[in-house]
């Protein structure tokens, strides 16, 4: 998550103290991001570099040194609101390399990587439900970070379930089949090298 | 103590060459009190576990124990009786009754259990209200929301202190708010009403309530999750992020 405009939306309610806008960082975020006072200070030196906030001069500088965001300020932050991150280009996903590697190993049980993988995962969302469980339930915040979490674990268990099916399903109909397999002369033509280079065209 | 117990259950139907293997050997145990997920894929054989969990279908082989109890060894009729004061169930589709408000719903299982009307009645406003439905009571399904009915189907399973609750993929038909809060409610119901709940899914944000999850594929328990660790293992030390 950006600081700097974490930082002007906590300014945009009214004008703040550094050492306020960093315990109120930390509260909003649930406590899960810690920040130091450096960074703090860091980021406000250079939004009013910037022109985005600006602060009482006269105060030296120090957690009694005040800040308000400028019209300049606002306009950034309504800006940053509306851009959505950039998501186009597929990740270097570990696990589905793994999967993939696994399923063209001789002698590799795609099923018990698939499981290992999934096991973890639950795992791992067992603990963020457990935080909901624990009187979370009333902090807003806190409840959308973790549904955050718990979605994006929850994708990846969906994609190992649809996974396994597939390969259950190519393995039965006896349909399993590789693209170098098709070409056997281009062994470079491995399958995920050409998705990217197919996803880098559409962009 | 464990209230319910599956040991080495296996189940097939039909025979020869048409015979079809739903579990094989499959074992789980569920305390008091505890919360147990089965999750799989389709086909899997989770629907089959949980009607021979629940007594209305017998294993091939293996037993089937609920408080320390083998069903196996028990009469038609305490069989029927154990379905009726021991064991609740909620299915994906709710399976309320049309012509009946949401408390006779929920008062007719001990009413067919000789329990008399007007006690059952306030048994069924007690559930209902934990369920936060008291406002509800005099409603028809048709005129509850699938959040309230499938609400309703927890009370009923849960009316006349039962302890066991079978439940098949209970928010199937949900949204994801509904849906999480019909888990916090099981949940609740065994962590303050000392009940033993079996919830059969696919989805693994429900799973993820339970206090165990195991994983069932081709009829076969292949995994389950670790003792869960509590919350505080999420959080980032000092200065890594």
């Amino acid at each position: 998550m950006s600081v700097r405009h974490a930082m002007l939306a906590l300014l945009s309610e009214g004008p703040k103290y550094g050492l306020q806008l960093r315990e109120e960082f930390e509260a909003r975020t649930g406590e899960v991001w810690p920040l130091n006072v450096g960074q703090v200070y860091t980021t406000l030196q250079r939004l009013e570099r910037d022109g985005l906030v600006e602060s009482d001069g006269t105060a030296e500088e120090g957690p009694q040194k005040s800040f308000r965001i400028t019209g300049e300020g606002e306009q950034e932050l309504a800006d940053w609101l509306r851009t959505p991150p950039d998501l186009s280009s597929p990740p270097r996903d570990e696990l589905v390399m793994k999967v993939l590697v696994a399923l063209r190993m001789p002698g590799v049980d795609v099923h018990a990587v698939v499981q290992a993988h999934r096991r973890y995962l639950v795992e791992l969302m067992q603990q963020w439900t457990r935080i909901k469980e624990d009187g979370a339930g009333t902090d807003l915040s806190m409840l959308l970070a973790v549904d955050a979490e718990l979605f994006r674990l929850d994708s990846v268990v969906r994609w190992l379930d649809a996974a396994e099916g597939r390969v259950k399903r190519a393995a039965a109909d006896g349909t399993l089949t590789w693209a170098d397999q098709a070409n056997p002369g281009d062994q470079t033509r491995a399958p995920l090298p050409r998705l990217r280079r197919e996803m880098r065209t559409r962009r | 103590m464990s209230m319910l117990e599956l040991r080495q259950v296996s189940k097939s139907y039909g025979q020869g060459s048409a015979e079809v293997h739903a579990l094989h050997e499959v074992s789980l145990t569920a305390d008091e009190g505890a919360m147990v997920a089965v999750m799989g894929p389709s086909g899997s054989g989770k629907s089959s576990l949980l009607t021979i969990a629940g007594t209305l279908e017998e294993p091939t082989s293996g037993e089937v124990l609920i408080a320390g109890q083998p069903v196996s060894r028990l009469s038609r009729g305490a069989k029927a009786q154990l379905r009726r004061r021991v064991i609740g169930y909620v299915f994906q589709d709710f399976n309320l009754l049309p012509g009946l408000t949401a408390a006779e719903n929920v008062s007719l299982p001990l009413e067919l259990d000789g329990v008399s009307g007007r006690k059952a009645r306030v048994a069924a406003l007690d559930a209902l209200g934990q369920l936060d439905l008291s406002g509800r009571a005099a409603h028809y399904p048709d005129q509850l929301s699938g959040g309230e009915r499938q609400r309703v189907a927890i009370a009923r399973a849960m009316v006349g202190k039962r302890k066991l609750l079978l439940a098949d993929e209970p928010s199937g038909a949900l949204d994801s708010v509904n849906a999480e809060s019909v888990m916090r409610l099981l949940h609740e119901a065994c962590k303050n009403a000392g009940m033993t709940a079996v919830v059969v899914t696919h989805d693994a944000q429900l799973a993820s309530w339970a206090d165990r999850v195991l994983f069932l594929r081709d009829g076969r328990v292949t995994d389950q999750t670790a003792p869960a660790a509590g919350p505080e293992s999420l959080l980032v030390p000092d200065g890594k992020q």
